[in-house]
């Protein structure tokens, strides 16, 4: 474990792949984007320390990092449900029920775009197109991929990921 | 997980040909003639591969339909700063997901093509970028290369050649922009994506200000089938100066979406009613947007047309990503439209004020329509809006969204006063409290 690992936020595993993924471009910058979801996957979005943390390694401002943060819709700044449920509405999905789907799950999870249940089990947004068209309409849950839904299959597939039988990709 | 459709007799299986058949395991994919085209590149040099390329009349696939040979042959042979190979995997444009079963099913071919583009151009070093959702495909391509590595295909000196090649693999963030060649390399660089000026292009100034080639995930998968059965024999396959095949997907109202391998310049009109089993539940087709959401509309009798790039541009549209969306008798031209624009409001990316501020007026004032509260002079000033942002911004997306705008107002102009004169259909998909209500005070 290098020098930079005693002081750092995230776990042992993580730091590790951060202290590699800054050797492998040609530029330690290109790394940002990688590091930002990775911290994201291990503590449910980029927090303040966070983004120290990755600037500091990259040898970057904190407001670069925050400025290329602010950018991509997938990187967060809140925390989000354990499980975070993303509805595609786009085209493809909306003319195969997708609407249907998304207000489906706003019902069943009793929460609107972006909110998080009490229990922060869940949370909802309405994405844009996530590329599963022709298995419209689709949805992810974290980053595991729900296709050719009905209201009764997302039912299936949150009970299980309540119950804790779920897919969890990382 | 995704299902392969059942296949269509009329399929002609180039790229399609391993799917289904274990061929993300190394092995299996070297049992099926995996590898074998790097090899013959890494014997027969950059001249042979460029040649094959060019003669095989393979197009873009991500959607602009240039040339592959040419663009690889556009590269400089000597260059002070290292070269690069990109593999644009960032697929977003709505309606597509190729790309989504070429990862799952046939990762090695796009390693291999990456290799084979890498020696065509004297590069040492390739990238393969794919959008920041397909986490799970990233897993798969991963596994692949380090699988590559393993064998030796992929470091130092691979297959004894004395040629050196490394790929690298990473996802994205949630950014349709970045799909974009020069916002792709911005945001490859750790920044936000957002486009760059031409010229410089990318094959002399690229990522990292090194010449680099950019080339779609499928068209680089492309490159070792070229390479195996030789670019003559590919672009038979194909349509004039529109060779070989092309995954094409077809999702919306049909009876079985899917992805299809069919050839360049196959009927669009057979697709949608033989191979993908015509329209959904018997109902009338209304309209259909042929290659991703950005090309304009076609309508039912302007269908009977050849899927290549250019038969597909003299019928006033575009072939762009090869994702056909099909809409029945059921569906608000106007929602659609609206939907669409909500999209490319979404992931504008703010750089070009005509596309940032273009894309909002647009979206608020066809919610205003949508909402009930619309005037006719909506209609014309959204028409002036996409005019006034054709080609007036770095990157496509302008046009992207500006496109498809122009295309539902001029041929279904009808249905937009009828919903300005509030004889709209009742059901409203988007009940979206942000949509409704805007437009007004501004």
């Amino acid at each position: 474990m290098s020098a930079t690992n005693k002081n750092t936020i995230f776990s042992p595993e993580l730091a590790a792949r951060f202290d590699k993924l800054v050797t492998i471009y040609p530029l330690k910058r290109s790394a940002l984007i990688p590091m930002l979801l990775y911290a994201q996957d291990e503590l449910g979005y980029v927090s303040d320390p966070a983004i120290h943390e990755i600037a500091r390694r990259i040898g970057i401002f904190e407001l670069d990092v925050r400025n290329v943060l602010s950018y991509y819709s997938m990187l967060r700044t809140k925390p989000a449900g354990k499980f975070n449920v993303q509805v595609c509405t786009n085209i493809s999905c909306m003319l195969r029920g997708g609407y249907e789907i998304l207000d489906h799950c706003k019902a069943k999870l009793g929460v609107g775009h972006k909110g998080v249940t009490e229990d922060k089990m869940f949370s909802l947004e309405e994405v844009e197109c996530i590329g599963a068209c022709c298995w419209a309409p689709a949805m992810q849950v974290n980053y595991d991929f729900h296709e050719n839904l009905t209201p009764a299959k997302v039912d299936i597939v949150l009970d299980d990921y309540r119950a804790g039988r779920g897919k969890d990709v990382r | 997980m995704p299902t392969l459709a059942v296949s269509h007799p009329d399929e002609v299986k180039v790229l399609s040909r391993r799917f289904g058949m274990g061929a993300t395991n190394i092995d299996t994919y070297i049992a099926l003639d995996g590898y074998k085209a790097a090899r013959m590149a890494a014997e027969k040099g950059p001249e042979w591969i460029i040649n094959e390329m060019k003669a095989s009349g393979l197009r873009g696939r991500g959607g602009a339909g240039f040339p592959t040979g040419l663009k690889w042959s556009f590269v400089p042979k000597t260059s002070e700063k290292p070269k690069y190979v990109l593999v644009n995997g960032d697929e977003s444009e709505p309606g597509t997901c190729k790309d989504h079963i070429l990862f799952l099913h046939d990762p090695h071919a796009v390693i291999e093509g990456t290799m084979i583009a890498g020696m065509a151009i004297g590069s040492k070093m390739g990238f393969i970028y794919l959008r920041g959702e397909y986490r799970y495909l990233l897993k798969i391509v991963e596994k692949a290369v380090a699988d590559a590595y393993a064998k030796g295909f992929l470091g130092k000196n691979i297959f004894g050649s004395g040629l050196d090649f490394d790929v690298i693999t990473q996802t994205g963030a949630g950014a349709y922009e970045v799909g974009e060649e020069s916002a792709l390399m911005e945001s490859l660089e750790g920044k936000r994506g957002v486009p760059r000026i031409k010229p410089p292009f990318p094959a002399v100034v690229g990522l990292y200000g090194g010449p680099t080639v950019i080339n779609n995930a499928e068209t680089i998968a492309s490159a070792p089938h070229i390479l195996l059965m030789g670019g003559a024999e590919y672009a038979k396959l194909g349509s004039e100066r529109n060779g070989g095949t092309r995954l094409f997907g077809i999702s919306g109202h049909v009876e079985r979406p899917g992805i299809y391998e069919l050839p360049m310049g196959y009927n669009l009109k057979k697709a949608i009613y033989e191979v993908a089993g015509g329209i959904k539940d018997g109902k009338k087709l209304k309209a259909v947007v042929p290659g991703g959401s950005s090309c304009p509309v076609l309508l039912p009798e302007e269908i009977d047309v050849g899927l290549d790039f250019d038969q597909m541009g003299k019928a006033g549209t575009m072939l762009g990503s090869g994702g056909i969306v099909v809409l029945d008798e059921t569906v608000s031209i106007v929602e659609f439209a609206l939907r669409v624009i909500k999209f490319y409001q979404h992931e504008s990316c703010g750089w070009c004020i005509p596309c940032r501020e273009g894309t909002d007026w647009i979206k608020k004032t066809l919610t205003r329509v949508y909402a009930g509260g619309g005037v006719k002079k909506d209609i014309d000033n959204v028409q002036y809006l996409a005019e006034n942002m054709m080609g007036r911004t770095f990157c496509p997306l302008g046009d992207a969204a500006a496109m498809p705008t122009l295309g539902f107002v001029k041929k279904f102009r009808k249905e937009f006063e009828e919903y300005v004169e509030g004889k709209r259909d009742s059901t409203m998909l988007m009940t979206t409290d942000e949509l409704v209500g805007t437009g007004e005070g501004h």
